[in-house]
């Protein structure tokens, strides 16, 4: 499961899996000796010699596929570039303490420039504010700080777009159908979470409250959970024509729960993710479509912005959106979007 | 399961009375107050009393709630949780705790899918899988009964442990199962209109399976006692280290049982599913009315905590209420739960 | 049990007693320790048919060594332990039950939250007949319950429901349920550490009453209390035991309470106090004590009064 900027997992699962991603994370380093495409590079001293350029990457967690995907492709890119990279991670979604103690190691490292998928908490904001004032360029990877002005730069995905193009695509496949929408969000009050839902309403033509939305439900973007919601929902629902999802597996739980009452023809769910399990969803006809995000783009975008500013160059700045792509083998008129063996290409994860 | 030896022959050597008593048979009436008594003090009464007026409230509060189908769906929707919260129970009524049970049940699905999504044959995927959580099981034991450690301490490292194997074995990805031996808990037949899965049938089957054994065997006396008096439980000569050993043995085949039905209900193993299912199979035993502090308690009140936990959830999403309000009852109800666990202990301390 | 006596003159190595009826336990010699600590030393103890032998000693004698010892907890690391006459050694309590010797502790030994019936039957559970008791290991519990309540009647404790758990007893009654539970099973001999410690005055009367009824089914009952009071009131012989072994065995006939608790603390030797005491001195299996009534004729107060020496030695003086 992976949704960036969700609390993936949600309730009670802090103190229980905080001491497993540690432990994870030990066995991870363990494993790096022997493992050939290794998720991190931890140690970027060795690249480190006067003039080289030294980029941090801080994620959420070491273990979402997401951010291994980031982690695999800023290791590869780096060394490309031949930059030194080091990277760290909270040991948890939600790690405030994890993400703030990794920037103070980089900060005295004395790196060149952060990336980091931030968690919104004032303590990571302080941290950042203490890297950026010791002239540490400070990237926000995926999701973006608030105020989005605490870093240098972001570079994510639009959310807000992305959830438009899953809506206008959705409304799209309904046509001239009366819409009766369900929407399966991921944690209350994230901020991608909100984006990506207003993004929906939005591309879809309908108002938050509208009577058309036949249901909601929070559910920290896990497939289990998604189908339970949904089963309990279309219990109520068993009319509903449209499904939003916060992700693939959400997408999944929906589709499975969708299937079991054998309403798959009545039922378009859309998704955003563009992780290879949800294109092959897609490709398999599970959900109609997914708005794919590029995590790689992110990262060498970031570390290409960091060795500008290191030689001498413009410091980045603003937002930086790297795209979201329609993916379905459905293609409607007016909504552009690639097909699933494009996406199974480009994919991540 | 011990103690294979003094079966029926222990019944003591009859002896004539030297001094009968008087008043053996108490009148009629007293003997219903008793009766109605022991009913009272059944702990089962709580919990029950609790589904039923949750099931009232949606009945009055949605359409769509007191319908077969939705029951057969909250039953469905119950059963992994349920499954490990049996085998959850099993180990809090030897006064332990288990809070590896969903990792261990989770790396049991990776086992099972990874091996077939390798080419491997389903049926050696599932014993694979099955044996191991059943290896996993007994490690815990073993710990548990051969160093001493207490099984708080002991399954929190197994959680971390197993939770890492079952990352690195996966490559931190997931593996869809088509194969239909390992998704056959998730088939199922169509009965007037409501569809019943087989692994529905299975977990009442379980559940049944091992009422019988704690409330109708010597096994299960064994159990009660080694969790309720340990030491009293030796002194009359049951094998305790055996007996605990046993309950984390048979706690591993229900998680293996659990990963088997999770495959069922959703053909994915991932190694980030279940993340909370320890604490929410902890909650089912706990609101069902077993006590954390061991010997007290049943299955058939896990039963039905897991039950309330997926009423509520079933519920409050058809009222249309938000399903934070499901965490908030699922907490209180655990809360007073254990808060007349405490009193009643306390009561019979007295 | 009037019938039964003592009158333990010396006796030969592996011979009965001069009465021509053997100790149903015995212990010769008994020696235990821990590390640098001697728990106990050449320990002497015999326990006659039909007899209740109160055992008192300070603490730190060595009373619960001694208990161990006879009950299978412990196993001395040298002596010897006679059961009818037959050597045996108990590698642990089981085995000790096994031989129809039950134990009642001090701290009850019950499961609280289990009912009445289950606790009696705690470890041999009654199980059903054919496949069902042997291979699915099924309890009967309707046989469970009516023996139960058989048993509790046939002692005199009235519980009316063994489907109460025991926790709703109170704390004489549960001591009553683990005492219905050692006569139920035991075949040889009862022995009770500390039963009344916990208890209160009514409650101590319950237990003792049980005592006295196991002991009229001619059940031996060998009782260990620190509660004067209640053992001159109910034992026949008292073992005084004092830095590890025995130093003399009394009647409650013969000497006072504080004739017995001047010998349980070395205030007194065993020869000068109660006229007629005789006193075991550790010496390597010499016997120093001399009997004063060596009659064999049928129990008069004085005749619960026990000379002891060494067994070893073993001769008639």
């Amino acid at each position: 499961m992976r949704s960036n900027g969700m609390n993936s997992g949600g309730r009670g699962r802090r103190w229980s899996t905080g001491v497993v991603a540690a432990v994870a994370a030990v066995g991870l380093l363990g494993a790096c000796g022997s493992d050939d495409d290794a998720p991190a590079e931890t140690d970027g001293g060795e690249a480190t010699s006067e003039g080289d350029v030294t980029v941090g990457l801080i994620t959420k967690t070491e273990t979402n596929p997401f951010f291994v995907t980031m982690r695999t492709v800023a290791t590869d890119y780096a060394q490309e570039q031949g930059v030194g990279l080091t990277a760290l991670a909270g040991e948890f979604d939600g790690d405030n303490e994890g993400q703030v103690q990794a920037m103070e190691n980089l900060i005295s490292q004395g790196v060149d420039g952060i990336m980091i998928t931030p968690n919104n908490s004032s303590g990571v904001l302080g941290a950042i504010e203490q890297a950026r004032s010791q002239g540490i360029v400070v990237i926000a990877l995926d999701t973006a700080t608030d105020p989005e002005d605490a870093v240098d730069a972001t570079f994510a995905t639009d959310n807000f777009e992305a959830g438009r193009l899953q809506g206008a695509y959705v409304r799209a496949v309904l046509g001239d159908e009366e819409p009766r929408l369900i929407m399966l969000d991921g944690t209350a009050g994230g901020t991608v979470d909100t984006f990506r839902h207003d993004g929906f309403l939005e591309g879809f033509g309908l108002e938050e409250g509208d009577p058309a939305i036949l249901g909601m439900e929070n559910t920290q973007g896990d497939q289990n959970t998604a189908q339970t919601a949904m089963e309990n929902l279309l219990q109520r629902s068993p009319d509903v024509n449209a499904v939003y999802t916060i992700n693939e597996p959400a997408a999944r739980g929906a589709y499975a729960a969708i299937e079991a009452r054998g309403l798959t023809d009545q039922v378009t769910i859309g998704s955003i993710d563009g992780g290879c399990e949800g294109v092959q969803d897609v490709a398999d006809g599970k959900y109609a479509a997914t708005v794919m995000q590029f995590p790689a783009e992110m990262v060498r975008q970031g570390i290409d912005a960091i060795v500008e500013a290191a030689g001498g160059g413009e410091a980045p700045s603003g937002f930086v959106d790297t795209g979201s792509v329609v993916i379905t083998d459905n293609p409607i008129e007016g909504i552009e979007s690639e097909d699933t063996a494009w996406g199974l290409e480009n994919c991540w994860g | 399961m011990s103690e294979s030896t003094a079966a029926a022959a222990a019944r003591p050597p009859g002896r004539s009375a030297a001094d009968p008593p008087p008043g053996g048979a108490a009148p009629p009436a007293s003997e219903r107050r008793q009766a109605l008594g022991r009913a009272l003090r059944n702990p089962l009464v709580g919990p029950l009393a609790a589904l039923l007026v949750a099931v009232v409230l949606f009945t009055l509060m949605t359409d769509t709630f007191a319908t077969a189908g939705n029951a057969s769906l909250i039953l469905q929707q119950s059963i992994v949780i349920g499954t490990l919260a049996l085998g959850q129970t099993l180990i809090i009524l030897t006064a332990g705790i288990d809070l590896a049970n969903g990792a261990i049940a989770v790396l049991g699905t990776i086992v099972m899918a990874k091996f077939v999504f390798e080419g491997g044959n389903p049926l050696t995927a599932l014993l694979l899988g099955l044996t191991i959580t059943v290896v996993l099981g007994a490690i815990s034991g073993l710990l548990v009964t051969r160093l001493g450690l207490p099984p708080f301490i002991v399954t929190l490292g197994m959680l971390t442990v197993v939770y890492a194997i079952a990352r690195l074995y996966s490559e931190s990805r997931s593996y869809s199962v088509s194969e239909p031996l390992l998704r056959f808990w998730g088939q199922g037949t169509t009965l007037g209109g409501v569809r019943i899965t087989w692994g529905t049938l299975l977990l009442l089957v379980v559940f049944t399976v091992f009422w019988f054994a704690l409330a109708r065997t010597s096994w299960g006396r064994h159990v009660y006692a080694v969790g309720n008096a340990p030491e009293a439980a030796r002194l009359v000569g049951i094998k305790v280290n055996r007996t605990i050993l046993s309950v984390y043995v048979a706690a591993g085949a229900l998680y293996g049982l659990a990963a088997w039905q999770a495959l069922g209900r959703i053909p994915n193993a991932d190694p980030n599913a279940y993340q909370t299912a320890n604490l929410d199979s902890i909650t089912a035993v706990v609101i069902g009315g077993t006590s954390l502090f061991g010997g007290r308690g049943s299955v058939v009140g896990t039963l039905i905590g897991a039950l309330i936990v997926g009423v509520l959830r079933s519920g409050l999403t058809q009222a249309g209420i938000d399903n934070l309000y499901q965490d908030l009852a699922t907490g209180v109800l655990v809360i007073v739960a254990v808060s007349l666990d405490q009193a009643s202990r306390r009561r019979a301390a007295r | 049990m009037s019938s039964t006596t003592t009158g333990t003159e010396g006796r030969g190595a592996e011979t009965p007693q001069a009465d021509g009826r053997t100790p149903v336990l015995e212990g010769r010699k008994l020696s235990k320790s821990y590390g640098h600590v001697r728990a106990m030393v050449d320990a002497d103890f015999e326990l006659m048919p039909g007899e209740v032998l109160a055992v008192i000693g300070d603490n730190g004698a060595g009373k619960s060594t001694l208990v161990k010892a006879l009950s299978g907890a412990v196993t001395p690391d040298k002596g010897e332990l006679l059961l009818d006459g037959k050597p045996v050694t108990f590698r642990s309590p089981i085995e000790a039950r096994a031989l129809g010797i039950e134990t009642v502790y001090q701290d009850l030994a019950v499961a609280p939250a289990l009912d009445i019936a289950s606790n009696l039957f705690l470890g041999r559970e009654l199980r059903r007949s054919g496949p069902l008791g042997s291979l699915l290991r099924m309890v009967d519990a309707r046989a469970m319950r009516d023996e139960a309540q058989h048993q509790l009647d046939a002692l005199g404790v009235r519980i009316p429901d063994v489907r109460q758990p025991v926790e709703s007893l109170s704390g004489g009654q549960r001591q009553s349920v683990a005492v219905a539970r050692a006569a139920a099973f035991a075949t040889k001999l009862v022995i009770m550490d500390e039963p009344t410690a916990a208890l209160g005055v009514r409650e101590s009367g319950m237990v003792l009453d049980l005592i006295r009824r196991i002991s009229a089914r001619g059940l031996p009952v060998m009782l260990i209390s620190h509660n004067m009071p209640h053992v001159f009131d109910i034992a026949d012989r008292i073992h005084i035991h004092r830095l590890g072994s025995r130093v003399a065995v009394v009647s409650p006939r013969t000497h006072t309470m504080s004739d017995a608790v001047a010998i349980m603390t070395g205030a007194a030797r065993p020869e000068d106090v109660g006229g007629r005491s005789h006193y075991d001195e550790r010496a390597q299996g010499r016997q120093r004590a001399r009997s004063t009534d060596g009659s064999d004729g049928p129990p008069t107060p004085a005749d619960r009064v026990n000379p002891e020496g060494g067994e070893g030695a073993g001769s008639v003086p």
